[in-house]
């Protein structure tokens, strides 16, 4: 008695109503992407809008089983979960069945699940178990390597599936190892390497050769401490040259077709409005159109019709800028910078390490969701085809985020009673 | 260190709040700042849809329907929802080839696989009916409704005109057409293009991206009614028109009757014609070409665009301008010594010295070339090109030389030569009544259209004044007369002076030694005048002016016989069954008839 009473005391409500809000807009605006006036009934089973509410009703079965649930069940099981998750998905490359070229859905009956889902919160449980160890120094080499071993497993079977959206979300984690003692260089080396990409598809490379020997003499000759270093300084110029001089052949070579086509479109090298390009322009067309105030409720007409693709799943912005307008997608972005900021807040108040680095975890997954899917559909990123939190449709998404968020939550309700 | 460490948090909140801001700011570029979208996302949307009116309906003077609109069918293709399909099926019913279909398939492609395109164009009613029962069968085809001009019967075919696409020009000059739309090219369809188009209305409907449609736009708010086309009442009477036709047939020339009272044309006729329902629809642009390399011209309007020289008809005009003048008299009374007679001869037997009324009546050329001597050389006038031009004024007063610029497009003025043109010839002041005699018969410089002799019938009739010639009565309802063409024109001859040329034309018919006397018509006073006009590349034509009755007169009229000799031969008998058929309703000189109808003048070379 005491103990439910301490849950529901002890949540952080905050973050549980924001949860709230954005499935709410999440139902609404799935309503209104597929809105029409024969199936007016928001119980249509038929319909994606009738579907998610069973998705949500789920989800709040699994958010208040997780809350009952003890928090220690997940701190002591989380290799046993990680594992689990990891055999799922070895098990959906040879079970699975193919939707749209990724081999990445169980199908049980008129049922799907998406293993990879599950594997987000899978891998923050299991990053945060082994960071959290109290022999484990995260100074050391060795334990850098297990950790970036933890995060890239996972990943490597997701790439395996064809899904590159999904297994990019890993990467995200850096900023939890960012946050337990990774070198801040190489956050700026990534920026760096992310940067020296996209100039060397746009620009002649050996132009950007040119440019960076400049950039080292100018280096060089104006501070005094590097001038002592010379042969480093040469060596990085070299490595530097030999990764423009790849960039070609990686773009070439590793990259899938439909890949390339949607970075040169994202970077104005083709332009093709009837192809890979399509999805961002009538998405950019159907944002752009909402204007200041927006179209109003079900008035949306780009997406309706149909001229948005995925418009309930990955383009679920799209509806939400052509009916809301600017005012509707700074809402929806101030909540999610409020969750985000939250979440980080929640995380540095725990006193368990474990807790604070699976907060982390969660934050950056969500983040990396958030940055990729809006960038994608307002223009600013290639097409990866990842959901929006907590407002595209889909039921693996909703449960895994949901999942995600409240083993934290739940996490912190218990925060003041462990250790 | 680890205080050093949780500082990072600040470095993460950043990271987080930087990509916010970078999107809330393109997000203010993308829709607060730029417009463009707006205008993308209806042009993804919406699609005009054009009601086409039906074009205004075409009437005779009783009322008779002699132009409509039809249904015509265009069939559409969405190359996109086209499925499998039995294309030799398809290509039976529509009564195409196999390779027609290909290319038109590959056509509606090209343009675009989600937008339809016509596939065939202007299926007739008929035709339809078979493909409709089995449209169901050919996903991705579907039906437009246009309408067809539609002929009740095949006459006067020049008179109305015909309506085909625009073209570049026509669009550039007037911006209410659009590709595809159709427009008057020639006739009252082109002159009355403004009241027979009527309004087209515009239906904004939303698509889906399949381009299915979605429904009206906010509700219609953008959409206009389509307005039809104001019908039209013409002075044409049908019967007399086909009958005339009918009369023309195998022979080269034209008939115009007009109606005295008002100057609205009975009957408009050039030969060889045409019927009319072969331009229009898919035939058309084939029949087109036929009749425009046809060396009988069958598209030329003769009638208003051919000239000739009066001829004798000429000289009952000849005749009021010197009465005006006071330089003839009734009784005036000149020789004729036949073949004989210098400057002109004359080319009729009859009586020697004559007064006017027998000159006109038997077509004397000595005597009007007196006539016309006596006017130029009129001591009231100080020279010979004064006095010409003042008999140029009086012929202009008859309707010569000009246009009547009513409602008859292409037509041509003609030509009575001007004194400069004479003195550029002959130098000032070396010219004469002489020098310039064939105009005292009709003949040499002076150009006249068929349309000019009948209105000149008309002024004899009306003892002086005109109505200018025109084909449409009144527009929108019977009762709406156009104003314009009821402006009464009068010549510079007083009504006095005519009774005398009347009388002269009546007795063409009815007198002894008639020039048409074998064309009488029993129980009908008819007024006429005959003139055979030499034509340098052939045979003679004959040409034949007349009105009837002669107290009352109902119609007046022209009728030119190219290359057929006399005008008593061919032109006269035909006038007189016109007068027979417009006043009686019925032809009582079956022989004449048959004579007529039989005739064929037409030598192909």
């Amino acid at each position: 008695m005491r103990r439910g009473n301490n849950i529901l005391q002890n949540i952080d409500w905050i973050t549980v109503l924001l949860y709230l809000i954005l499935v709410l807009v999440g139902w609404v605006n799935i309503y209104a992407a597929v809105y029409n006036e024969e199936h007016g009934s928001i119980l249509d089973m038929t319909q994606n809008y009738g579907k998610q509410l069973l998705w949500i009703g789920t989800s709040v079965l699994l958010a208040l089983v997780i809350l009952l649930i003890d928090a220690k069940f997940f701190s002591t099981f989380s290799y046993l979960i990680y594992f689990l998750t990891l055999m799922l998905l070895i098990g959906v490359l040879l079970f699975g069945r193919e939707i749209a070229g990724s081999k990445s859905w169980f199908q049980i009956g008129s049922f799907s699940l998406q293993p990879a889902e599950l594997g987000k919160f899978a891998t923050a449980l299991a990053l945060a178990k082994y960071l959290s160890g109290i022999d484990k120094d995260f100074s050391k080499f060795k334990t850098k390597v297990v950790a970036a071993f933890i995060i890239m497993f996972p990943a490597m079977l997701i790439l395996l599936q064809h899904d590159t959206g999904s297994a990019l979300v890993y990467t995200s984690f850096i900023l939890v190892l960012y946050r337990e003692g990774l070198s801040g260089n190489l956050l700026i080396l990534g920026l760096i390497v992310a940067i020296l990409f996209v100039v060397t598809l746009l620009v002649n490379k050996f132009i950007v050769i040119g440019i960076i020997a400049a950039l080292f003499i100018l280096f060089y000759l104006l501070n005094k401490a590097v001038r002592k270093r010379l042969f480093p300084l040469i060596g990085v110029f070299i490595i530097a040259s030999m990764y423009v001089l790849s960039v070609d052949y990686v773009f070439e070579n590793v990259l899938e077709p439909h890949q390339k086509k949607r970075i040169n479109v994202l970077l104005g090298i083709e332009t093709d409005i009837r192809g890979a390009g399509y999805n961002v322009h009538q998405s950019k067309i159907a944002i752009g159109s909402g204007g200041f105030s927006g179209k109003g409720f079900l008035k949306g007409t780009q997406t309706k019709f149909d001229f948005v693709p995925e418009q309930s799943t990955d383009f679920i912005f799209c509806t939400i800028g052509e009916e809301w307008g600017f005012v509707g997608s700074f809402i929806l972005i101030m909540l999610f910078l409020a969750l985000l900021i939250r979440l980080i807040f929640l995380a540095e108040r725990q006193r368990s390490k474990f807790s604070r680095i699976y907060g982390y975890g969660v934050a950056s997954v969500l983040f990396f969701h958030f940055t990729i899917n809006l960038g994608m559909t307002i223009g600013l990123f290639p097409v990866i085809g990842i959901p929006l939190p907590f407002i595209s449709y889909g039921g693996s998404s909703l449960w895994g985020f949901t999942i995600l968020l409240f083993i934290f939550i739940k996490q912190d309700s218990e925060r003041l009673e462990l250790l | 260190m680890n205080r050093n460490l949780s500082e990072r948090k600040y470095v993460v909140i950043a990271i987080f709040v930087i990509v916010a801001v970078i999107f809330i700011v393109r997000l203010l570029i993308l829709q607060v700042f730029d417009d463009s979208y707006i205008l993308s996302a209806e042009n993804n949307v919406l699609r005009k849809i054009t009601i086409y009116p039906n074009r205004g309906r075409i009437y005779d003077r009783n009322g008779e329907l002699l132009v409509y609109d039809e249904a015509a069918y265009d069939l559409l293709v969405i190359p996109r929802q086209v499925k499998d399909m039995d294309t030799a099926e398809f290509c039976r019913v529509l009564n195409i080839s196999d390779s027609v279909f290909k290319v038109k398939m590959k056509k509606a492609k090209k343009y675009s696989r989600y937008k339809p395109s016509i596939f065939l164009e202007q299926i007739s009613k008929h035709e339809f009916g078979y493909l409709e029962e089995k449209l169901y069968k050919f996903p991705g085809f579907y039906v437009q409704t246009r309408s067809l001009r539609k002929y009740t019967r095949p006459i006067a075919a020049h008179t109305l005109g015909y309506i085909g696409e625009v073209n570049s020009r026509e669009m550039k000059a007037d911006s209410y057409y659009s590709q595809g739309d159709y427009i008057g090219k020639s006739g009252i369809e082109k002159f009355f293009e403004k009241d027979l188009r009527g309004r087209k209305g515009v239906e904004m409907v939303m698509v889906d991206v399949h381009n299915r449609q979605q429904g009206s736009y906010k509700n219609g708010k953008y959409d206009t009614l389509s307005v039809p086309g104001k019908d039209l009442y013409l002075s044409i009477d049908a019967d007399l028109q086909a009958y005339a036709e009918r009369l023309m047939q195998n022979k080269i020339g034209s008939i115009v009757a007009i109606d005295p009272e008002t100057g609205g044309i009975l009957a408009f006729v050039t030969s060889p014609t045409y019927d009319p329902n072969l331009l229009v629809g898919r035939v058309r642009g084939k029949n087109f070409g036929l009749l425009m390399h046809d060396s009988l011209k069958p598209l030329l309007n003769r009638a208003i665009m051919g000239t000739y020289s009066p001829g004798s008809t000429f000289k009952p005009v000849q005749a009021l301008i010197g009465l005006q003048e006071n330089v003839l008299r009734k009784s005036t009374s000149y020789v004729c010594y036949g073949p004989a007679t210098t400057p002109i001869k004359c080319t009729h037997n009859h009586q020697s010295p004559l007064q006017l009324q027998q000159a006109i009546e038997q077509s004397c050329n000595p005597y009007f070339w007196n006539v016309f001597k006596s006017i130029i050389n009129n001591p009231k006038y100080r020279s010979a090109e004064e006095a010409y031009k003042v008999w140029r004024s009086y012929v202009l007063s008859f309707g010569f030389g000009t246009k009547f610029k009513t409602d008859i497009p292409f037509e041509v003025s003609g030509n009575v030569p001007t004194a400069e043109y004479f003195n550029k010839i002959y130098g000032k002041g070396h010219w004469n009544a002489l020098t310039i005699r064939s105009l005292a018969i009709g003949q040499g410089e002076i150009l006249v259209t068929p349309l000019q002799l009948a209105n000149e019938s008309v002024i004899i009739a009306n003892k002086g004044y005109y109505y200018p010639p025109h084909i449409v009565e009144a527009t929108g309802s019977p009762d709406n007369i156009i104003k314009e063409f009821r402006v009464k024109k009068k010549t510079m001859v007083e009504p006095d002076k005519f009774d005398v040329v009347r009388e002269a034309m009546l007795e063409v018919f009815e007198g002894e030694h008639g020039t048409a006397r074998w064309a009488k018509l029993e129980g009908v006073k008819i007024a006429g005048k005959t003139g055979t006009v030499q034509n340098p590349h052939g045979k003679d034509h004959s040409i034949f002016v007349a009105f009837a009755p002669m107290d009352n007169p109902k119609i007046a009229m022209s009728v030119i016989v190219e290359n057929s000799g006399y005008g008593s031969t061919w032109a006269a008998p035909i006038a007189s069954l016109m007068i027979e058929q417009y006043l009686n309703d019925t032809i009582t000189r079956p022989r004449l008839e048959k004579r007529i109808l039989d005739g064929n003048l037409i030598s192909r070379y």
